[in-house]
């Protein structure tokens, strides 16, 4: 079975992101790009199954302008087999991204496609659920544990506001990664070096036939109101008397 | 316009999650319908017909939305939609799970968790954990949106008398099934509507430890909630975690013990009414957002404050 994994480039979890002051967007400007760590971990689970042989290749793809090229060379320095770039300087909003995958799933036939359960840039949690909406696929999202099984299904426990739920779902379908489900490698050096040997195949919308273009407009970016440090109190006795006579919560 | 807000419930009750997203629905304005999609829910169906200021309540009962399956629930609000000019889900696990499949269907770019409500089409929502408010105008003929209940107030639970009108069932799409679920069976509140949270992070060191928390919770009346190192290190169950990437809480009182206070953990917490934190680092980035800090090791503070409370 093939695996297309889904991989986008953001700002680094670790970089304390800033609000433009022109009220436009976050800045960018010499800051720290990783990959998504939702999609380092659904890298992580298509590496996993290729070398417990039950998938025979991996495919990375990334949407986006040049530097997303980089974003596919760490899935590659972590085991996937070949990118595909779909290289476009449009805002990528979740529906076209989902399109765009989708034009990929019908040229690639994967029996399985992973992504992120979200982007930690646009907090937006969409694009698996699209894009198993529009393959008329099975979706099995927030993922914490995967079992293909042989009869063309796969057992899916996923994280659920109560806890854990199971589901059967059959192939081909579409899984969405949450944090649980596996611990990302770190590409070694002979992999990297590999890794740059690796084929990627660059591709546009037009040539997808997708039109990108944003449905929302983003009228303004600001900075979320701050909050500031209070006191710290002294002891135990201090911490209950002022929760109880000052802020009156208990 | 009319709205169509899907209901959080578990069948027999209402949750919570619905009576915030019915306040963004009364925001944007126009007649609210709820659609409950469950089996044997009638009762969840009495109760959100009694909700303020809901004109209708649709019920579709089958067992095929027993469990919330996405492909089912999504192919039912896809039939519904064109009648509305929003349709709205708090953004529950089901409601991120479900609303963005029906958007994809009907050609739609969902706009997800939005905090605040600028117009019929325009919206703002947090992005990067947080750290940026973006806002945005919606160009979709239907909107589809995912709620964050932390920034609306719940409406009313009673006042209303909508009717309930039964609908047909969407049918299977045969995708896929439930197997099972391992809940967390606890007396205390939820996490995400309680007072109070109490949370522990790696500093509290083992599962074991949390018992502190828990007596401290139960005697407050709190839920216990958690970071995700506490989490991943398997003290506690994943439905702990608070954050960017677990769960949103805006609670009256939030008391975080042994939790440095990384930004994805700030997201889930930073909009608690009043913030503790007990840490026995001084630099530790939570007291840049506690109204109260106490620099103390948690293992001496947190059976003192047992003891004080039981004072
Ligand atoms: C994609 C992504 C998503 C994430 N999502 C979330 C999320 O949703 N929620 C979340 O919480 N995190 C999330 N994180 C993780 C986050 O970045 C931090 O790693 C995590 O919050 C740290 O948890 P912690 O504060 O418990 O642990 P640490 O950062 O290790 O802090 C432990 C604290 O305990 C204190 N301590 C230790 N011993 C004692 C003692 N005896 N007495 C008092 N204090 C003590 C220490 O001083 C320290 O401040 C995410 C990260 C990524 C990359
Ligand atoms: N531009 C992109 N390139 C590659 N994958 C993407 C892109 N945008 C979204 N994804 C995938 O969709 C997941 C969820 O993103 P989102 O719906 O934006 O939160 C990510 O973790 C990725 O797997």
């Amino acid at each position: 079975m093939k695996v297309l994994v889904a991989v986008k480039r953001v700002i680094d979890a670790n970089v304390k992101v800033r609000v433009k002051a022109d009220g436009t967007g976050v800045e960018t400007q010499n800051v720290k790009m990783s990959m998504n760590p939702f999609c380092e971990i659904a890298t992580e689970e298509a590496v996993r199954l290729k070398e417990a042989g039950k998938v025979t290749e991996i495919v990375a793809v990334s949407l986006g302008n040049a530097q997303c090229a980089e974003t596919i060379r760490t899935a590659l320095a972590m085991g996937a087999d070949r990118g595909i770039h779909v290289q476009t300087d449009v805002e990528l909003q979740p529906l076209a991204v989902a399109k765009l995958l989708k034009a990929v799933v019908d040229k690639e036939q994967p029996g399985l496609v992973i992504l992120g359960k979200q982007a930690i840039d646009d907090d937006a949690n969409q694009t698996g659920q699209m894009l198993s909406a529009l393959l008329g696929w099975p979706q099995a999202t927030f993922a914490s544990k995967l079992v293909l099984n042989d009869n063309n299904t796969a057992n899916v426990t996923r994280e659920v506001d109560g806890g854990l739920e199971t589901i059967e779902v059959k192939t081909p379908f579409v899984m969405t990664t949450d944090l649980r489900l596996n611990e990302p490698r770190y590409a070694s050096l002979p992999n990297i070096m590999k890794a740059k040997k690796k084929p990627i195949d660059a591709l546009t919308p037009e040539q997808l036939g997708v039109d990108p273009t944003p449905r929302l407009k983003t009228l303004k970016v600001t900075e979320p109101p701050k909050r500031s440090a209070g006191i710290k109190v002294k002891s135990v006795a201090e911490l209950v008397d002022k929760l109880k006579n000052e802020a009156k919560v208990i | 316009m009319s709205i169509l807000v899907l209901a959080e419930h578990d069948n027999a009750s209402l949750k919570s999650a619905t009576l915030h997203a019915v306040t963004a629905a009364q925001k944007i304005g126009g007649d609210i319908h709820i659609l409950v999609a469950g089996a044997g829910a009638q009762a969840a169906a009495d109760a959100a017909a009694k909700v303020a200021g809901v004109s209708k309540v649709l019920l579709a009962d089958d067992a095929i939305y027993g469990h919330a399956l996405a492909e089912n629930v999504a192919k039912l609000i896809v039939g519904l939609a064109p009648n509305y000019s929003h349709v709205l889900s708090a953004a529950t696990v089901n409601g991120k799970n479900i609303l963005p499949r029906a958007a994809a269907l009907l050609d739609v770019q969902q706009i997800s968790e939005i905090s605040a409500v600028e117009s019929a089409d325009t919206f703002v929502r947090p992005t990067y954990a947080g750290n940026a408010l973006t806002t945005v105008q919606s160009s979709d003929k239907i909107k589809l949106i995912t709620v964050r209940a932390t920034a609306f107030d719940a409406v009313a639970e009673t006042g209303g008398s909508a009717a309930v009108e039964k609908i047909a069932s969407a049918g299977d799409a045969g995708l896929s099934k439930f197997l099972g679920q391992e809940v967390q069976k606890t007396e205390r509140p939820e996490l995400t509507s309680a007072r109070i949270v109490v949370s522990g992070g790696r500093g509290m060191q083992s599962g074991d430890n949390f018992k502190m928390l828990e007596e401290v919770a139960d005697k407050l009346g709190a839920a216990v909630g958690a970071s995700r190192a506490a989490v991943d290190a398997g003290f506690v169950p994943n439905d702990y975690q608070v954050g960017q990437t677990g769960k949103i809480v805006a609670p009256e009182l939030y008391v975080a013990v042994g939790i440095s206070g990384a930004i994805q953990h700030l997201a889930g917490m930073k909009d608690s009414k009043v913030i503790v934190a007990i840490n026995k680092d001084e630099d530790a980035p939570i007291f840049q957002v506690a109204d109260y800090g106490l620099v103390a090791d948690l293992f001496t503070a947190v059976p003192e404050l047992v003891k004080e409370l039981n004072k």
